[in-house]
């Protein structure tokens, strides 16, 4: 429903849009020439069709117009997948989708194989001449096996009696079909159809997956075709043309290799006959008949192929016009969409189930996305002090007493605190897989810049800094961060620690070697303007090259947060129980389209919340920067 | 006693390959309290070199410059230097730029902003305290970097072309402001500056500088320094005396220029 109106409201803003932007274009004709910059600005009315193609291409390829429009549409399409995948298999036997008939194409190729293996008996120096004779025989044999399959007067009665009755099966299946009163079901039949379809989903409800059971009068009638058609398949396929000719010269081949391999020696040779067991086996159940029995099943099929066709009726122009670049199809029980409607996650699904994940009490694997939780200033504390400030103390841990009880003292009480154990209010701290995925970049970002901007500073001003420092940076920097996961993780830890460590590592060569660009680039001029001022070394450092170096450190930040945000994802995707890209590998896993798109997009919105941050704070840190 | 007294001083760069730079080669001179010095000379001349070595960033190889009977020896705050594009802290306010030696100094913050109130005044920058130094134009930075300087009280003040890089007329104006400057304070400037109209008109004494080896080719006197605290700027430039002077200056550097070209084709 939302769906529909929001189509209609974008197709008449991107025709608004084109339309304002060509008068704009026709007024502007005389007053701007080709290649002046002032052209590219403004033009908020095509950002609104650009925008607007993407959304469309997003509701069109997704089929999620199909769905909105006509939301019985995929359930009949996946009885009309039922009545052809049934055909299918009795459409393959003849010329229809294929050029030639099956039993055809099977008797040339046989022939060919039989041939072939006589050459390659002949010509085998290690066999004898009297086993190859043998061979040869049960081969020539084989081939005058087929012969009894395709002449006509071996062909049995009860062979062409279940034959014909076959085709006249699909004749009155043909004849019944376009008739409004198909199909008359048994109450029984109904009643089962009726549970079935009032516990049915709807479509999209459980992921890709399609309502099987027709909710639809057209529906049904290509539902209980199909079943008939497999029916008649089933039974067609059961058939065999095993005439007693044929049965006789099938036991005298079999005959013929037993006592052949009862005088064998060594199993040289049984390659041979293995693969000449196989060559009778395939003839055999090779649904081969003489040329011209089946030409009347043939003729019912493709006219009741034509019969079904027609009665999809509007059908067909749905599937063509709406399901672009796929359809639905059917594999036994139940039926899927195939194409760009699985893998690209409709609108409507993809809000209903980011509405889900939002909820703090569903999330993801347990986890909320973005929440809080109440934790005790005790475990705070306890987290943040460490346990020696306890060990330091003066005096010793409390031994216990005769009757069992122990006394604390000064220092088993500096002890609890340190440890957080004690009783406290709990305040909320924000809590999920986002705020974990945050907190980790926040983390290794820091320890980055902390330790990396003085450290680049130093290396900028100071020679053997530089030298002592250089070779390590520059021999960790350029091997790409996700080369030193798999090592990082495994010493750290899958949880934080680990990736914690690998951004910083990250952040820490962007910070030095930015840090150290911003402290060598300082204008001679501003340190000994500072030197005659009266500035000591420190106050140099602090006040002029710091400052000075400002823009390059935060263009580093700028710089590191990305790469930050990229490596964590991907770290995240190789181990660990929580995170965005935690998120992503589990969805992966389970193919959870929809649910891979969600990250997908909260982490581009991240990245931009970032980069669009810290720009705000460079602007605000660094006005005068390209002003200088 | 806070003359300036230069002795044989020799400054030979010593580039990595090997190659010697003879900057400097025997300079002496001595200037007493309150002169004006204008530096003149080609580019490669050693003028920038011998600001540098006054100012105590760079250490001579051999003679040395003293200061009131104390021989340079570093940086200090009783030489304050101007250079040519300001050199102003550009993260900082005017205010914050013009009290940064005092607060270097850890001065009273009140007595300071008095202070940097009277000196904005003087250069003519009253009410731009707050601004951010990076949005005035290049004469407004020279002014700020003047205050900055005398707000020291040094005892000399050294100027590296620093009307180099102004328009013609923020230049003449600045000129002006320098001689106001010097007038009021009565402070020792050298001065260096690559305008032979700008030497004539500030300098109270100028050398003009030969270069390979840097050395002192030619010393005036000058009256119109002097001249040029009372009366218009524009009339001393078309003075016959300074005319003349000139061009006698600017025949001399163009020779040289051309025997400098000669060595080097």
């Amino acid at each position: 429903m939302v769906t529909g109106f929001l189509t209609f409201f974008i197709i008449f803003a991107v025709i608004g849009s084109i339309l304002y932007g060509r008068r704009l274009i026709r007024t502007e004709k005389s007053d701007a020439v080709f290649g002046n910059p002032e052209r590219a600005k403004g033009g908020i009315h095509w950002v609104v069709v650009g925008a607007s193609f993407l959304i469309l291409s997003w509701l069109y390829y997704s089929w999620d117009i199909a769905k909105s429009f006509y939301p019985k549409s995929a359930n009949e399409l996946c009885q009309v997948a039922k009545v052809n995948e049934s055909l299918l298999s009795l459409k393959y036997l003849f010329p229809i989708v294929e050029r030639q008939h099956k039993s055809t194409a099977i008797i040339k190729r046989e022939n060919l194989n039989i041939e072939k293996k006589i050459t390659l008996i002949q010509n085998n120096a290690n066999l004898k001449s009297k086993d190859k004779e043998i061979l040869i025989n049960i081969l020539r044999k084989t081939k005058l096996m087929i012969p009894t399959l395709t002449s006509e007067k071996y062909l049995e009665d009860n062979t062409k009696n279940i034959v014909n009755e076959l085709t006249a099966r699909i004749n009155i299946l043909m004849a019944e079909f376009p008739k409004d009163s198909y199909p008359t079901l048994s109450v029984e039949e109904k009643n089962e159809l009726d549970v079935g379809l009032e516990k049915q989903l709807g479509w999209g409800a459980t992921g890709m997956e399609v309502p099987t059971l027709p909710e639809s009068k057209r529906g049904l009638k290509f539902h209980v075709a199909a079943v008939e058609l497999n029916s008649i398949s089933d039974e067609f396929f059961e058939m065999r043309n095993h005439n007693p000719e044929y049965l006789r010269q099938s036991e005298s081949i079999f005959s013929d290799i037993k006592e052949y391999m009862d005088g064998l020696d060594d199993g040289r040779e049984l390659d041979y006959i293995k693969d000449i067991k196989k060559l009778v086996r395939r003839i055999e159940y090779a649904s081969i008949f003489p040329p011209k029995t089946l030409n009347e099943f043939e003729k019912s099929i493709v006219a009741f192929d034509e019969v079904q066709k027609n009665e999809q009726g509007g059908l067909t122009v749905i599937d063509a016009l709406l399901f672009p670049a796929g359809k639905i199809v059917s594999n036994g029980s139940q039926c899927s969409e195939a194409g760009p409607g699985r893998w690209l996650p409709k609108p409507s699904d993809t809000f209903r189930i980011f509405g889900d994940l939002l909820k703090p009490s569903v999330g993801y694997k347990m986890i909320p996305m973005l929440w809080y939780e109440m934790m005790g200033v005790n475990q705070i504390v306890g987290f943040v002090l460490p346990d020696w400030i306890a060990d330091i103390m003066p005096g010793k841990y409390p031994i216990h007493k005769q009757d069992g009880t122990v006394d604390p003292n000064f220092k088993s009480k500096v002890l609890d605190i340190v440890t957080g154990e004690f009783k406290a209010f709990k305040i909320p701290i924000p809590a999920g897989h986002i705020w974990d995925s945050f907190l980790r970049v926040f983390l290794g970002l820091s320890l980055g810049i902390i330790m990396g901007v003085p450290l680049g500073l130093f290396m900028g001003l100071n020679r053997f800094a530089k030298g002592f420092f250089d070779p390590l940076v520059e021999l960790y920097r350029p091997v790409p961060p996700l080369a030193w996961a798999p090592l990082v993780i495994t010493v750290f830890g899958i949880d934080n620690v680990g990736k914690v460590f690998l951004l910083f590592m990250v952040s820490f060569s962007i910070m030095i070697i930015s840090a150290r660009a911003g402290a060598s680039g300082t204008q001679l001029s501003k340190i000994h303007a500072a030197h005659s001022l009266g500035a000591s070394k420190w106050q140099i450092l602090r006040e002029v090259i710091f400052p000075n170096s400002l823009p390059e450190i935060l263009t580093g930040i700028r710089v590191a947060v990305g790469m930050c945000w990229g490596t964590l994802v991907a770290a995240e995707f190789l181990a660990g129980t929580t995170g965005i890209g935690f998120v992503e590998n589990v969805a992966r896993k389970y193919m959870q389209y929809e649910v891979i798109w969600i990250t997908i997009f909260v982490m581009g919105m991240l990245g931009l919340l970032f980069d669009v941050t810290i720009r705000k704070i460079i602007d605000k840190t660094i006005p005068w920067r390209g002003k200088g | 006693m806070s003359d300036l007294v230069s002795q044989k001083v020799n400054m030979i760069f010593k580039s990595l390959k090997g190659e010697t730079v003879h900057a400097l080669k025997d300079i002496s001179f001595s200037l007493k309290k309150g002169e004006l010095l204008t530096v003149l000379g080609p580019s490669g001349c050693g003028k920038t070199t011998l600001l540098n070595i006054a100012a105590g960033f760079l250490r001579p190889t051999s003679g040395s410059i003293n200061l009131g009977g104390k021989e340079i020896n570093g940086p200090g705050v009783e030489r304050g230097m101007v250079f040519q594009q300001g050199a102003l802290f550009e993260w900082l306010t005017v205010n914050e730029n013009v009290n940064f030696g005092l607060r270097m100094k850890k001065e009273d913050p009140v007595k300071t902003a008095k202070k940097v109130e009277e000196w904005l005044d003087i250069v003519g920058l009253k009410g731009f305290g707050n601004t951010p130094t990076y949005q005035l134009s290049g004469g407004m930075q020279q002014r700020v970097a003047l205050a900055r300087c005398l707000i020291n009280d040094p005892d000399l003040i050294l100027m590296d072309e620093p009307l180099g890089a102004l328009d013609a007329l923020t230049r003449e104006k600045m000129q002006s402001l320098v001689l106001k400057i010097w007038k009021e304070t009565g402070k020792t400037i050298i001065l260096i500056t690559h305008s032979v109209e700008e030497a004539l008109l500030l300098g109270e004494r100028l050398y003009v500088m030969a270069p390979r080896p840097g050395r002192i080719h030619k010393e005036y006197n000058l009256p119109f320094a002097k001249m040029g605290l009372n009366g218009d700027l524009r009339e001393i430039k078309n003075h016959k005396d300074f005319v003349s002077k000139r061009e006698e200056i600017l025949s001399m550097i163009w020779n040289m220029e051309e025997e400098i070209m000669g060595k080097d084709i």
